[in-house]
C-alpha cells in the first residue's frame, strides 16, 4: 500500500492518519445518519413502499422488461456501431483528401452534438416520413442517436488503436510487398482489435446510460420508464427511483469490471505487442498511462 | 425561410445552457481534483471514499442523478438551494448540483492519469528535499498534472456542454427543452434540428480547438 | 494464435449481444402479433400509468376506467376480453397511433378539441371532468386564486400548468416533474401544497391504497375536459358504434357501476354520465 506521494508513515504521520480518518468517518456518518433520518421523516423507509421489490410481479411485469428493452438498444445499437464505426475511422486515416476530409467532418459533427437532441431529431423524422410502428418507434429513434454518436466515438477509438501499433508492423507489411488494403485488413486490423477490445466494452457503458434519455424524453419503455409505471402501481416514487440507480450500478459494474479485465489480460500478454487503449481512453482520459504510482486502487 | 424562430427565444435557452456549462464546469473542476486528492491521499478510509464515490456515480444514468436532485434533495432532503419560493431558480441550481456530482467523477479520474504521467523522480525529489504530502501534491505533482491534462478535460467539457441537455428533464429551459417544445408546434423539424445542431456546434468546435492549442502549448516537454 | 483469441472474444461479445437482442424481441413479437391476427384482434390503446383510468397491474392485467369503457366497447363490437392487446399510447404519439392504424380505438384520457378533431374522429364524449386541484385533506387551499404564492406541481409542459399561470392563479410558484406519480409524492412530502391536472386523474392517485384517505379534491372546475374515444379520421362507421356502445353503458347502468369502482375511494363527485356529441365548451 505504499506510494512515492508520501513516505511509509512514521509515529506521528500514523497518529495524524488515524485522526484525519476518524474526522472523515465521523462527517461521512452524520452525512449519512441526516440523510436516514430525513428519509425516515418523509416516511420514504416504511416497508410497503419497499415490499413491492422482493415480489416476483414486480420485476417479472415492470423492471426486467425495462431492462431487457435497455439491454436490447444497447446492443443494437453497439452491432450497428461498430462497424460504421470503424469504416470512418479507418477512412480518416486514408491517403486520399476526399476521403479523409468528409470522413473527420462527420466525427466531428456527431461528437459535438447532444445525444439528446440527435434522439429528438429522429424520432420526430420517424414520426413525418416513415413507416414505423408507434410503438417500436422510440426504440429506434433512440437507437439511431446512439449510433450517429457512437460511430463517431468509436471512429477515434480505431484510429488510435491502429495508430497505438508500432510503425514498424507497417513498415515489415509493405516490406514483405502487402498493397495498403491487405496492410490494413491482414495486418493492422487484428492487431488494433485486441487493443481497442477494453475501450469498446466500456463505450457499451456510455450506451447502457445514454438509453435512458430515451425513457424520459421519448417515452422508449426503457429501464427508467418502466420505474414510472411500478411508481404508479405502487406509489413509490423515490425508493423505485434508488432501486433503478442500483440495477444501472450492477449491471454497468459488471460491464466495466469485464473492461478492467480484459485489460489487464491483454497486456499481460506476452504475444501482443503491449499496444492497449485503456478503457477511459477515448471517452474520458486519452493521456492514461498504466500505473506508474502504486496506489493500489482498483478501476 | 427563418419565420419558424419567431416567437421563440433560442438565443436565451442557448444562454441558460452556457450558464449551466460554465457553473457545472466550475464546481466540477474544484470537486474533481479534491476527490483526486482523496484517491491519492495517505488516509485509507479517503481512498475507499474517492473509490467508491467515482465508481457508483460513473455507473449512474445521468437522467437518474438529475430528476434524483429534484425529487430527492429537493422534496425528500429539504434543500431549497436559497430558492425555496422560485422552482426556476431551484431547479437551475439543482440542475448544476447534478452536473457538479456526476462531471466531478470524470474530472477526477482524467487528473488522476495526469498524476500518473508525472516521473517518478518528481515525486521522490519532492519528498526526499522533505516536502509533506499535500506539499509534494500542491506545488509538485498537480501542477504539472493539470498541464498533461487539458487534453482530456477539454473532452469532460465537451461531454458537459452536452450534458447540460438532460437538465431538460426536470424543466429547466435550456436548449434542448426549448428544441422539443419547437418540434411539437412546428412543421419546419429538419430546420428546427439543424439550428439547434449549429448552436452546439458553435459552442464546443471552437472550445475543443482552443483548449486543443493551449493543451500542446502547456504541455511539460519531456 | 493471436486470431483466435481475439475472435473468441469478440465472439463472446457478440454472443451476448444477440442473446439480449433475441430475448427482448421474443416480448415484442408477443405484443404486436395482435395486428397481423387480423379479424379475431383488436388494438385498443390506453395509458399505463395512471391508476383509476388505464394502469398496468402488477400481475400484467390492466385496470381503471377508461380500460373499462374500453372492454365495455369492444365488446360490443364483437371481441371478448381475451382478443384485445391494450396498447400504451403516451400523450404526444395517440393522433400519430391512430392515423398509423396501429390501434383501432384510443381511450386514454383523450381531450376532445378543435386543434385534435382536425387530425382525428372523436366519438363519445363518455366522460366530463374538469381541471381541479388536489391538496392535503388539512390544507386551507379552497380555491384556485389561494394559490398565489403556494407551490404547485404539474407535469413539465402540461396544459394544465399553464393554465394555472395564465389564468388562475400568476404568482403560484410552478414546479415542473416528469410525471403526476411523482407529483402526488411531492405533495405527500410537502414540497408542493397543491398538484393540478383533471380531476379525475386526481382521483385515482388519491384512490390508491397508499394515499387513501390523505388527500382531498377541491372541487374547482378550472376547465371542461370531454373525453372521447378517438379513432381514424374518417372512420364514420365505428364511430358511430361505439357512440352506440357508450350509450348502452350508460342506459345498462354499468357506466355508473365502473365509475363507483374507479374513482369511488376519493369522495370524487362525478358529473352525469355526458350526452354523446354534446361537448360541453
Amino acid at each position: 500500500m505504499s506510494s512515492v506521494l508520501y513516505d511509509a508513515p512514521g509515529p506521528r504521520a500514523k497518529r495524524r492518519n488515524v485522526l484525519l480518518s476518524i474526522l472523515f468517518f465521523v462527517l461521512l456518518a452524520l452525512l449519512l445518519w441526516w440523510l436516514w433520518e430525513k428519509m425516515d421523516d418523509k416516511n420514504q423507509l416504511e416497508w410497503a413502499l419497499w415490499e413491492p421489490f422482493t415480489t416476483s410481479q414486480a420485476w417479472t411485469t415492470y423492471l426486467l422488461p425495462g431492462l431487457a428493452d435497455t439491454m436490447k438498444a444497447a446492443a443494437l445499437s453497439m452491432i450497428i456501431a461498430l462497424p460504421l464505426g470503424a469504416f470512418l475511422g479507418i477512412s480518416r486515416m486514408s491517403d486520399h483528401r476526399w476521403v479523409r476530409v468528409p470522413a473527420g467532418a462527420v466525427v466531428e459533427f456527431f461528437r459535438a452534438i447532444p445525444v439528446l437532441l440527435l434522439m429528438l431529431f429522429a424520432n420526430e423524422l420517424y414520426v413525418r416520413s416513415s413507416d414505423i410502428s408507434s410503438e417500436d418507434r422510440p426504440m429506434y429513434a433512440v437507437v439511431t442517436g446512439l449510433v450517429l454518436y457512437n460511430a463517431s466515438v468509436l471512429a477515434e477509438v480505431v484510429r488510435a488503436g491502429i495508430l497505438a501499433l508500432p510503425k514498424g508492423q507497417t513498415e515489415a507489411a509493405f516490406a514483405i510487398g502487402l498493397r495498403k488494403g491487405q496492410t490494413m485488413t491482414s495486418i493492422l486490423l487484428p492487431q488494433a482489435v485486441t487493443a481497442m477490445l477494453p475501450a469498446i466494452v466500456s463505450q457499451l457503458v456510455v450506451i447502457v446510460k445514454d438509453t435512458a434519455l430515451g425513457g424520459v424524453m421519448l417515452g422508449f419503455t426503457e429501464l427508467l420508464n418502466a420505474r414510472s409505471t411500478l411508481a404508479a402501481n405502487y406509489a413509490n416514487v423515490v425508493p423505485s427511483f434508488i432501486v433503478v440507480a442500483l440495477i444501472f450500478i450492477v449491471v454497468n459494474f459488471i460491464l466495466t469490471s469485464f473492461a478492467s479485465w480484459l485489460e489487464g489480460r491483454l497486456r499481460r500478454s506476452k504475444r501482443g505487442t503491449g499496444a492497449v487503449l485503456a478503457p477511459d481512453d477515448v471517452e474520458d482520459n486519452p493521456a492514461a498511462i498504466p500505473g506508474s504510482y502504486g496506489t493500489g486502487q482498483a478501476v | 425561410m427563418f419565420d419558424f424562430l419567431e416567437g421563440y427565444d433560442v438565443l436565451a435557452a442557448f444562454w441558460l445552457t452556457i450558464k449551466l456549462t460554465v457553473f457545472s464546469a466550475v464546481g466540477s473542476l474544484v470537486w474533481g481534483t479534491m476527490l483526486a486528492a482523496m484517491r491519492v491521499s495517505p488516509v485509507p478510509l479517503m481512498r475507499g471514499f474517492g473509490t467508491a464515490y467515482v465508481n457508483i456515480v460513473r455507473n449512474i444514468p445521468l437522467t437518474v442523478i438529475i430528476v434524483f436532485t429534484s425529487l430527492g434533495l429537493a422534496d425528500i432532503f429539504g434543500m431549497t438551494m436559497g430558492a425555496s419560493h422560485d422552482f426556476n431558480l431551484q431547479g437551475f441550481r439543482l440542475a448544476v448540483l447534478g452536473l457538479v456530482a456526476y462531471t466531478a467523477a470524470f474530472v477526477c479520474e482524467s487528473i488522476r492519469s495526469g498524476i500518473n504521467t508525472v516521473p517518478l523522480g518528481q515525486a521522490e525529489a519532492a519528498r526526499a528535499i522533505g516536502l509533506s504530502f499535500s506539499q509534494t501534491l500542491r506545488l509538485v505533482i498537480l501542477p504539472q498534472a493539470f498541464r498533461s491534462v487539458i487534453g482530456p478535460l477539454t473532452n469532460v467539457l465537451i461531454a458537459l456542454t452536452k450534458n447540460t441537455t438532460v437538465a431538460a428533464a426536470i424543466g429547466v429551459a435550456e436548449a434542448a427543452f426549448l428544441m422539443k417544445e419547437m418540434i411539437e408546434n412546428e412543421a419546419q423539424t429538419l430546420a428546427i434540428g439543424a439550428v439547434f445542431a449549429l448552436g452546439f456546434v458553435v459552442l464546443t468546435l471552437p472550445t475543443g480547438l482552443l483548449l486543443g492549442w493551449l493543451g500542446k502549448r502547456l504541455a511539460v516537454k519531456r | 494464435m493471436k486470431l483466435r483469441k481475439v475472435s473468441a472474444a469478440s465472439a463472446a461479445v457478440l454472443a451476448l449481444a444477440l442473446a439480449a437482442t433475441a430475448c427482448g424481441s421474443d416480448d415484442k413479437d408477443d405484443t404486436s402479433s395482435g395486428s397481423s391476427g387480423g379479424g379475431d384482434k383488436i388494438k385498443i390503446g390506453i395509458k399505463y400509468d395512471q391508476p383509476g383510468l388505464g394502469l398496468k397491474e402488477p400481475d400484467g392485467s390492466f385496470s381503471g376506467f377508461d380500460v373499462d369503457v374500453a372492454t365495455y366497447v369492444a365488446k360490443e363490437l364483437g371481441y371478448e376480453p381475451n382478443q384485445i392487446t391494450f396498447v400504451e399510447t403516451k400523450s404526444a404519439d395517440r393522433e400519430n397511433a391512430l392515423a398509423r392504424g396501429d390501434v383501432k380505438f384510443i381511450a386514454a384520457t383523450y381531450s376532445i378539441n378543435d386543434e385534435r378533431a382536425k387530425k382525428v374522429d372523436f366519438a363519445g364524449p363518455y366522460l366530463l371532468a374538469h381541471q381541479d386541484l388536489l391538496v392535503k385533506k388539512d390544507s386551507d387551499i379552497a380555491k384556485g386564486a389561494d394559490l398565489n404564492g403556494k407551490n404547485l406541481c404539474s407535469v413539465t409542459g402540461s396544459t394544465s400548468a399553464q393554465n394555472v399561470r395564465d389564468k388562475i392563479a400568476p404568482k403560484a410558484n410552478l414546479k415542473q416533474l416528469g410525471g403526476y406519480s411523482e407529483c402526488i409524492s411531492a405533495l405527500q412530502s410537502g414540497a408542493v401544497d397543491a398538484v393540478t391536472t383533471d380531476d379525475s386523474i386526481l382521483a385515482g392517485f388519491a384512490a390508491q391504497d397508499k394515499y387513501k384517505g390523505q388527500f382531498k379534491l377541491v372541487g374547482e372546475k378550472l376547465s371542461n375536459e370531454n373525453y372521447g374515444v378517438g379513432v381514424k379520421k374518417g372512420d364514420k362507421a365505428t364511430v358511430d358504434k361505439i357512440n352506440a356502445a357508450l350509450e348502452k353503458m350508460v342506459s345498462d347502468g354499468a357506466w355508473d357501476k365502473a365509475v363507483t369502482e374507479n374513482f369511488g375511494p376519493a369522495e370524487y363527485k362525478n358529473e352525469k354520465a355526458p350526452k354523446i356529441g354534446v361537448i360541453v365548451k
